[in-house]
């Protein structure tokens, strides 16, 4: 039980002589790479006349269809839709709400087919418009085959609206069928067969309408026999067609444009309260009778008798092979498990058959900038498999635009993705940060939850204020909020930026505490000293005493923390020495200034209020 | 499948390896001429960047993943193996936007040509695998990812024959200790362990050898372990005389036990024949769900599994030699909803049944 029985399907690479080459390729998301090469390394390899090329293939063409981008987009507001249908709904409220959706399905395919047969028309001439047409063609088939299976499958026509559903299946999609009942109809006794035609509604049972057809049936056979028509042999022929006499329908056989047509004619005329399950019979007979011989059948003609028999996993197969794209039998396949069909006919892989096609066809739409979405949609009613097949996919659309990504992050934390938002976030952060994009590296970083590239990245501002002397992207800094802790050098970039605006502001005081603190709670790397202490020294240097005795001790403390703790080197380098020379002198600035405020302090604070 | 686009390679020798990046939209290739060129769209800026060179045929190249940056890696005949780095322009540069590829390291340790080279999966951080005609497997590791030229070697593993390449499982599930299988197209008659597979072990802290796949008897080409599917069993794709799928199912460790590596159930799931020749090349979707396989025939198949687990061949991809029309669509360009078979389309206008 395999769909891919067919032939597999050639697909020809230009530029490449696969009698004496081969090929290397590599796979994408949703393409192919493919270049010629000749893997025998041991020959000697021949300077290449001409310049090699690389193709790119792609599988699902039908994604890049604008036409069909539409049908893509509705039908996935049906599914989406069918999916949340109530499920304590039974017996016939279900059935009508299954339906419904069926011709909301087929509906969106007349829709697609006339959109393209404007096209097809208005270009008949060019490629393009004979492309429009096949299109044109493909649709209308596989309007066929669902409005069949609506009928057999879902609608579950029982014997004697079966045929009426069948008629009108066949009106709609055969329209010589119009002009042969006119025929028929018009040099006939019309009262006879207007009862006839009268088909009952509701109000008539089976039974009843069975005797009265039977009624009729006989009433014909008798005329032919008495030779009531025999003076005219248009009349007599048209009698034995009314009676279903095969031979007679066959003759006129040009008025019917397939086989199927023919089955429901002689159905209408010999078997018109047929059950379902004896359909097959007459199927099989009609379209044998059909072909006489001459030709076989072929894929359509196997997949509208699969429907007949009733072999709902033949359909999907021969639906599979003979269509490349997998949209339809993906949404068939669904709508059919929702009418719990899959089950009943002992289909014991069903849910997986079903999710299976769902995400080939998904598969497909994640290679499109923009279908993607509706991906996402297919593999969150996958309960099996569509979660790891959703995170397999997500993260490899291309986050052209920073829009795009956001997209792509949303569904991932709606989904709780978290690995997921992380690897993105990362992607995007060492993208920036190689672009020297510092304020979104660390903005990615912070969305990420990474503390340690949060730290990269503010050990990099650090370094941009050192080298300049101001930070970039102060509004991100400023507004970090709650994130700063997310990396103890976060949080210090955060809090030096404070320092800046509180010294900014005048608030000495404040920043001078921000500015011990930041010291004495280790929060500062160690490299970073200085250039605090340094900073210091403006205030301290102000008029006022900003720093109390004791923040100028716990000064003092770092200061020769951080002189003592430097190592003695072997040969120092004119360029050290001049280094050395600098430090020294800041060094014994800082000393003095301290050595100054703490003088200061130690007066003020020990001298009387207002004095 | 259809032929999207074609695109000049712009080398003067043969291409070995061909690879796309983790979001398809640039493209590595590798040649005799020695040189390692990156495209991207074409007529955008990134494409044409210069090329990164070996002294020596460039056998294979690989994309690292864009979380560590955009970074390549080749293995040459040269001995050598080489981690490349692209450098965006800074802005006050002439080559503003344009970028340009630096080599970051070149790895030396390999004593003759250098065969394959494999990132590893992007859990285990930034590491890279080689193998050599020497039969030695070497594993290593930037600690810093932010400085790419140093690299250290964390382990070598010798196979005792000539490696041919070598691939990671990707599996990034927690039940599942770092695993790599080595493939080796080593033709003497002594020569029995073509395909193994070494696991880590974090109590040891080394790979040691978990399986050899002795069914396997004839040279290996290529090797593959496909993405997982979030499945407990492993699925790895060999490139032989023939196309061959195995299944590894570790076998559940009582729970005293510690120590030794894994062991697995080995069972062959396919064994396609189809190339008629040697295989060259196989490799896994990102799904995990299509492996295509490369042979002498010319030709590229390949192979998909149904619902019901069973696999076939389900296209072929293969070259009449016909003029490359540049870069407009080629192949089947059929666009449909579309059928393989135009006779879906005749036999509902009824022009062939009946007529």
């Amino acid at each position: 039980m395999e769909e891919f029985d067919g032939e597999p399907t050639v697909t020809w690479i230009p530029g490449v002589n696969s009698q004496k080459k081969q090929m290397c390729f590599d796979w994408g998301p949703g393409e192919m790479l493919v270049c010629e090469t000749s893997f025998n390394k041991k020959e000697k390899s021949e300077m290449v006349a001409g310049c090699p090329f690389i193709h790119i293939i792609r599988k699902d063409i039908d994604v890049y269809s604008k036409i069909l981008r539409k049908l893509f987009n509705e039908s996935h507001g049906i599914f989406v839709g069918l999916q949340r249908i109530e499920e304590e709904l039974t017996g016939k409220s279900r059935k009508a709400q299954l339906v419904r959706v069926s011709k909301n399905y087929r509906s969106v395919i007349r829709a697609c087919m006339e959109e393209m047969h404007q096209f097809a028309v208005a270009d008949k001439d060019s490629a393009i418009g004979r492309q429009f047409s096949s299109q044109v063609s493909i649709l209308s088939a596989v309007e066929l085959i669902w409005n069949l299976c609506e009928i057999l499958f879902i609608e579950v026509a029982p014997a004697g609206p079966l045929l009426l559903y069948l008629l009108d299946w066949v009106r709609l999609h055969v329209c010589e069928v119009d002009s042969l009942s006119a025929d028929v109809l018009g040099s006939e006794n019309p009262s006879k067969h207007e009862s006839f035609w009268n088909l009952p509604g509701n109000t008539q049972t089976l039974t009843e309408l069975e005797l009265r057809w039977q009624h009729w049936h006989e009433e014909c056979e008798r005329h032919l026999q008495d030779g009531t028509f025999a003076s005219n042999p248009h009349l007599e022929s048209l009698c034995k067609v009314l009676l279903g006499d095969d031979a007679a329908l066959l003759e006129h056989k040009e008025l019917l444009s397939n086989w199927y047509h023919f089955l429901v004619t002689r159905l209408l005329y010999s078997q018109p309260t047929v059950k379902p399950m004896d359909l097959h019979l007459y199927a099989q007979s009609s379209l044998d009778l059909f072909l006489g011989g001459e030709s076989s059948p072929e894929p359509l003609d196997n997949i509208l008798m699969a429907a007949f028999e009733f072999d709902i996993h033949q359909v999907i197969k021969e639906c599979s092979i003979a269509l490349s794209n997998w949209w339809f039998v993906a949404h068939l396949t669904d709508l059919l498990d929702h009418c719990k069909l899959l089950q009943s006919h002992n289909l014991y892989f069903g849910s997986n058959m079903r999710e299976f096609l769902l995400l080939e066809y998904a598969s497909g739409l994640f290679a499109h900038h923009s279908l993607w979405q509706l991906g996402v949609d297919y593999c969150d009613h996958c309960p099996e498999l569509g979660r790891v097949s959703l995170e397999l996919h997500i993260e490899r659309i291309p986050l052209t635009t920073e829009q795009k990504a956001l997209k792509v992050l949303r569904v991932c934390e709606q989904r709780q993705m978290t690995e997921q938002v992380r690897s993105i976030c990362k992607v995007l952060a060492m993208k920036a940060v190689r672009n020297n994009r510092l304020g979104s590296a660390l903005s990615w970083s912070i969305r990420a939850k990474d503390a340690a590239f949060a730290t990269l990245v503010s050990d990099r501002f650090l370094r941009d204020y050192c080298e300049r002397g101001c930070f970039s992207d102060l509004d991100l800094i400023d507004n970090l909020g709650p994130a700063m802790m997310l990396s103890d050098r976060l949080t210090f970039l955060g809090k030096y930026r404070e320092f800046h605006r509180l010294y900014g502001e005048k608030c000495f005081v404040d920043a001078a505490s921000l500015l011990l603190s930041l010291m004495t709670s280790q929060i500062a790397p160690r490299s970073f000293w200085m250039t605090l202490l340094t900073d210091a020294l403006p205030l301290l240097e102000q008029k006022q005493v900003i720093f109390s005795a004791e923040q100028t001790y716990e000064l003092l403390r770092c200061l020769e923390d951080l002189t003592s703790g430097r190592p003695l080197c072997g040969e120092p380098d004119a360029q050290q020495l001049q280094d050395d020379d600098i430090e020294t002198t800041k060094v014994e600035i800082l000393r003095l200034a301290l050595a100054r405020n703490l003088a200061r302090s130690i007066i003020k604070e020990g001298s009387l209020e207002g004095s | 499948m259809f032929v999207a686009r074609s695109i000049a390679a712009d080398h003067k020798d043969l291409i070995h390896d061909v690879s796309f990046d983790f979001h398809g939209r640039r493209m590595a290739t590798c040649s005799s001429d020695q040189s390692v060129k990156v495209r991207a769209e074409p007529g955008s800026k990134r494409d044409l960047a210069r090329p990164a060179t070996h002294s020596g045929s460039v056998w294979r190249v690989t994309w690292a993943h864009p979380e560590f940056g955009q970074v390549l890696a080749s293995c040459s005949f040269d001995r050598t193996a080489a981690v490349w780095e692209e450098i965006v322009g800074e802005s006050n540069d002439k080559l503003r936007g344009q970028s340009h590829w630096v080599k970051r390291t070149t790895l030396v340790d390999s004593r003759t040509s250098v065969t394959d080279v494999k990132f590893a999966p992007k859990h285990m951080g930034l590491m890279l695998a080689t193998c050599s005609a020497d039969g030695i497997v070497r594993i290593y590791e930037a600690p810093d990812v932010m400085n790419l030229s140093q690299w250290s070697l964390q382990h070598e593993i010798s196979c005792k024959l000539s490696c041919s390449c070598i691939s990671w499982n990707p599996s990034s599930s927690r039940a599942h200790a770092p695993m790599i299988a080595v493939g080796s197209d080593d033709s003497s008659p002594n020569a029995m362990a073509k395909v193994q597979i070494f696991e880590y072990n974090e109590n040891t802290r080394k790979y040691a050898k978990a399986e050899t796949l002795l069914t396997v008897t004839d040279p290996v080409h290529d090797i593959a372990f496909a993405p997982n599917l979030g499945r407990s069993f492993h699925i790895l794709a060999i490139a032989t005389k023939d196309v061959r799928i195995f299944t590894l199912k570790p076998v559940r460790k009582e729970l005293t036990s510690s120590g030794g590596p894994t062991k697995f159930e080995i069972h062959i799931v396919a064994q396609f024949d189809n190339h008629n020749s040697q295989v060259w090349r196989v490799s896994w979707n990102i799904t995990g769900t299509v492996l295509a396989s490369s042979g002498d025939d010319g030709c590229v198949r390949l192979w998909k599994a149904n619902y019901m687990d069973n696999w076939k061949c389900t296209g072929i991809l293969k070259g009449n030699g016909s003029p490359v029309n540049g870069s407009s669509q080629q192949g089947n360009s059929n666009p449909s909803v579309g059928s393989n078979i135009p006779s879906l389309q005749n036999s509902l206008n009824g022009s062939s049944a009946g007529r």
